[in-house]
């Protein structure tokens, strides 16, 4: 017995192998892309938040005497059409992108995984009514309602949130469903049926905790397309009104001046869309890869 | 140690696969890892080398190395000559002239070896196009005439089948034709009938066996199994962490071992008692059942204790439904049996016999279509959910997978005090902390794991985990479906050692599901047999499994290869005279 026990490598110490939040680390790091992506993100929180405490500008009063300046010294990126220096409100507008962004792309996220876990737990035909209600929700365009919604009311920034995270949830809670579909019939879950644990029990200690990956995955990109969907909002003009803005609003309002070459009103808005987005996008691809167990058993 | 005889039929010299000093090491992301270290070994023309070993071992990743089938992340050194050609120094054209026509190989799952939108055929008439410049006509002529050698019946119509329209052995037929298409001097195969039930085994050995006296084919067998060995090998080199421990005979090393681990190794194979006459060597053999260890012992006293009281367990002519109309599937049909405290029941059954099916049923898992189930003396249709989950506090469960088992977001300790938060929720953190520690004592674990997480531990350490897990209730009915299947022998015996012992000290019934009879053998007091939803028969073990009653069970049984190639090939004779005389009967 005892050298059998030693096959079994029990007499070993089991190995410590490297922690799984230190592989994920890893392989993270190791998706250059992925890096840079966190970087700009970290750039534009800190960008928007911090920024206006070491470049103070005026966002709020008309300031006639500075209107379409083009950059120089003292307004390093310019002025736009009403004198409000164009790199503070990159950082002022950037501040509600961001916000509406974040927040609607996390509602979303819990909506969706919420939805999806129910319906891929309960299967049958609660599942599938469930599902075709998000079949149904796909099948209708988000900037149509979008549009619809906003040329019925003009929403606060609170409403514009729930708006975004109510249309946006639906791909999230298919993502989720699947996941849910192959861990109740793992063996843990199971197990633990089997054992008198309860459903919730189950969704809340078991499925909801190994989907995370896909979860936090799937947040990153609501987040970048929740930031794109506040522009076109706002490019519209059915977004946040003045004189609050957004990257969107400002994109909107610079295009009519794109013919007076005012370049400098186009430009930077439109280069933070694409450079958020591309980095949200870049650090879900990140975690993805650094998620991934397979291989990891 | 390597007392490398010349078998008695191989020419000399001019072997078909030579190692020499062959090294394998992975490069991963935590380090490199050497899994393969100076293997030298050779295989001449018709001779059939098995090389065996627990998982780990290394002994597939000298087979794909042997076809230069190594991932992208290994490095090989030393050579590997194949027919002439350094397969480790090769580059991808010589790689792919060789593969296929002079080596070929077998794998483990005939499922995912298969092209599943391709007629099987055609995939055939591929793998000869490959190699040889003939018509597509002439390929799909030969391609039956594969089919029919490898023994599937009406090749002409199963030529235009897809994988999914043949059952799992029919499709390894279909592997094996592929791999002898072009007629190769060297056959690898990885595990090839362990995706397989037994008696479907026993056919595709025959098979292979037949194939390789034929054609004069050297074999290399990649096996975990013994009684395979015993079954097909001509010689045998046992590997151990990376190494070849000892090569030999088959009959030296599997009769008389020299090396401490192939010793310890065979000694933890659980053996198969049979009581037929014809068998010679079983009788004088009592030394190699003795070796099994505490639970062989336990088997012997067992009989006297008779089943107290009501039974843990009862399904009463239970059947079981899925779907409806055409597409039903009758997965159980009139099932009853009981299991009683203190007592284990196998139930074994090749797959898609129901076995599982039964002990869900007996979980409440699944609801049975018709007839009854009873736990603890309470009916389970009658029960409110409240009071059959209050129930189930009585019930332990540990599963075939050691991986999927246990959550991986989970320490250990989290895992084993679960059912205690879902039975117990007034105890202490403190309290469940203890009672945690005491039920990773019981099971052999030290305490210190309960802060790990499941993935740092072996197959072996997480099913103890599972059994822990199981027991910190300390249930009155404990249901094990395939609990060592995963593991490896030697870890095998440690598991069913501990569940065994806890049960005479916790007195807990045990419902025992698996598919080796052997295993079932010397762990079960009685015994249902099952074969596509019924219960073939039922009774003590050892009559059942000794002198069974009806034919089913006899050619199960008859099916299983025991790890002494003496017995073996006696047992091999007499199972296809007695094939041969039932086709005679049926013809007649």
């Amino acid at each position: 017995m005892s050298s059998l026990t030693s096959l079994d490598g029990l007499a070993a110490k089991p190995e410590r192998a490297a922690s799984g939040t230190r592989l994920a680390v890893r392989r993270f790091l190791r998706n250059r892309l992925a890096v840079v992506g966190l970087g700009v993100v970290v750039f534009f929180v800190l960008f928007c938040f911090v920024g206006p405490l070491l470049y103070s500008t005026d966002q709020t009063h008309t300031l006639l005497q500075q209107v379409n300046q083009s950059p120089s010294g003292a307004h390093w990126l310019g002025t736009d059409a009403v004198g409000h220096d164009e790199l503070g409100r990159l950082m002022y507008g950037g501040k509600v992108s961001l916000i509406v962004g974040l927040s609607a792309g996390v509602l979303a996220t819990v909506i969706g995984t919420l939805w999806g876990a129910a319906a891929g737990y309960a299967g049958g035909w609660i599942d599938a009514v469930m599902m075709r209600v998000v079949d149904a929700g796909i099948a209708i365009p988000a900037l149509f309602i979008l549009l619809v919604v906003s040329a019925i009311t003009t929403p606060d920034l609170t409403g514009l949130v729930l708006i975004l995270g109510l249309i946006s949830w639906l791909v999230p809670s298919r993502l989720v469903r699947a996941e849910t579909l192959t861990l109740k019939n793992r063996d843990f879950v199971l197990t633990l049926r089997a054992i008198g644990g309860t459903h919730a029990r189950a969704i809340i200690r078991h499925i909801l905790p190994n989907s995370v990956s896909t979860v936090i995955v799937a947040a990153t990109f609501q987040i970048a397309d929740a930031i794109l969907l506040v522009a076109y909002v706002s490019y519209l003009g059915l977004g946040v009104q003045p004189p609050s803005t957004d990257w969107g609003g400002m994109l909107s309002s610079g295009m009519t001046a794109a013919y007076s070459g005012y370049w400098w009103l186009i430009v930077p808005p439109g280069l933070a869309i694409i450079l958020v987005v591309w980095a949200f996008n870049a650090i879900g691809d990140g975690l993805r890869d650094a998620f991934d167990v397979r291989g990891r058993a | 140690m390597s007392a490398v005889r010349p078998p008695a039929a191989p020419a000399t010299g001019g072997h078909i696969l030579e190692l020499d000093d062959l090294g394998v090491v992975f490069t991963t992301e935590t380090g490199t890892v050497q899994a393969v270290r100076g293997v030298s070994l050779s295989v001449a023309p018709g001779e059939t080398l098995a090389l065996v070993g627990e998982s780990g071992s290394g002994k597939s990743t000298v087979a794909l190395a042997a076809m230069g089938l190594l991932a992208g992340n290994a490095r090989a050194t030393g050579t590997a000559v194949v027919d002439g050609t350094d397969i480790v120094g090769a580059d991808e054209e010589q790689l792919s002239g060789l593969r296929g026509s002079t080596v070929s190989m077998v794998f483990q799952e005939p499922a995912t070896a298969l092209d599943p939108l391709t007629r099987v055929g055609k995939q055939i008439a591929e793998v000869i196009r490959n190699h040889r410049r003939i018509s597509a006509a002439d390929a799909a002529a030969r391609a039956v005439e594969l089919l029919r050698r490898v023994g599937i019946p009406e090749p002409e119509q199963r030529a235009r089948s897809y994988p999914f329209q043949l059952s799992g052995g029919q499709r390894q037929r279909v592997v094996i034709a592929m791999a002898i298409a072009n007629e190769p001097a060297l056959l690898i195969a990885d595990e090839p009938t362990t995706a397989l039930d037994v008696t479907v085994q026993a056919e595709i050995l025959d098979l292979l066996r037949r194939l390789a006296a034929e054609t004069g084919t050297g074999v290399l067998l990649v096996t975990h199994n013994m009684g395979v060995v015993a079954d097909f090998a001509d010689r045998v080199a046992v590997m151990y962490q990376g190494a070849i421990v000892e090569t030999g005979p088959v009959e030296d090393v599997l009769l008389r071992p020299t090396h401490d681990y192939t010793r310890r190794l065979l000694s933890a194979v659980p053996r198969l008692t049979v009581a037929e006459s014809g068998a010679p060597g079983q009788s004088g053999e009592p030394g190699a059942s003795g070796a099994s260890g505490a639970s062989g012992e336990r088997r012997a006293d067992e009989p006297g204790a008779a089943p107290g009281g009501e039974p843990a367990v009862e399904l009463k002519d239970v059947s079981v439904v899925f779907g409806r109309g055409k597409q039903a599937v009758h997965a159980l049909k009139g099932v009853s049996f009981a299991v009683h405290p203190g007592e284990t029941l196998g139930l074994v059954g090749e797959s898609g016999s129901g076995k599982s099916t039964a002990s869900r049923v007996a979980l409440g898992l699944i609801t049975p279509t018709a007839g009854s189930v009873t736990l603890f003396g309470a009916d389970l249709a009658a029960t409110r959910a409240r009071a059959r989950r209050a129930l189930r506090a009585g019930i332990g469960v540990v599963l075939q997978d050691p991986v999927a088992s246990l959550d991986a977001r989970m320490t250990v300790g989290e895992c084993v005090a679960e059912p205690l938060r879902i039975h117990r929720r007034k105890l202490s953190g403190r309290e469940r902390e203890s009672l945690v520690a005491d039920v990773l004592d019981r099971v052999r674990l030290p305490r210190e794991v309960a802060r790990r997480a499941p993935r740092e531990l072996s197959g072996g350490q997480r099913q103890r985990v599972s059994l822990a897990r199981a027991l910190v209730l300390e249930p009155r009915l404990l249901v094990a479906d395939e609990p060592t299947s995963a593991l490896d022998v030697s870890v095998q015996q440690a598991v069913l050692e501990v569940i065994g012992e806890l049960q005479e000290e916790l007195g807990f019934a045990c419902l025992f599901v698996s598919h080796d009879l052997a295993v079932v053998q010397q762990f079960a007091r009685r015994v249902v047999v099952m074969r596509a939803g019924r219960a073939e028969e039922q009774g003590l073990t050892s009559a059942t499994l000794l002198h069974p009653e009806t034919d089913y069970t006899r050619r199960l049984l008859a099916a299983v290869p025991v790890p002494d190639p003496v017995v073996q090939r006696g047992r091999r004779a007499e199972r296809l005279a007695t094939l041969a005389a039932g086709r005679t009967e049926e013809q007649g």
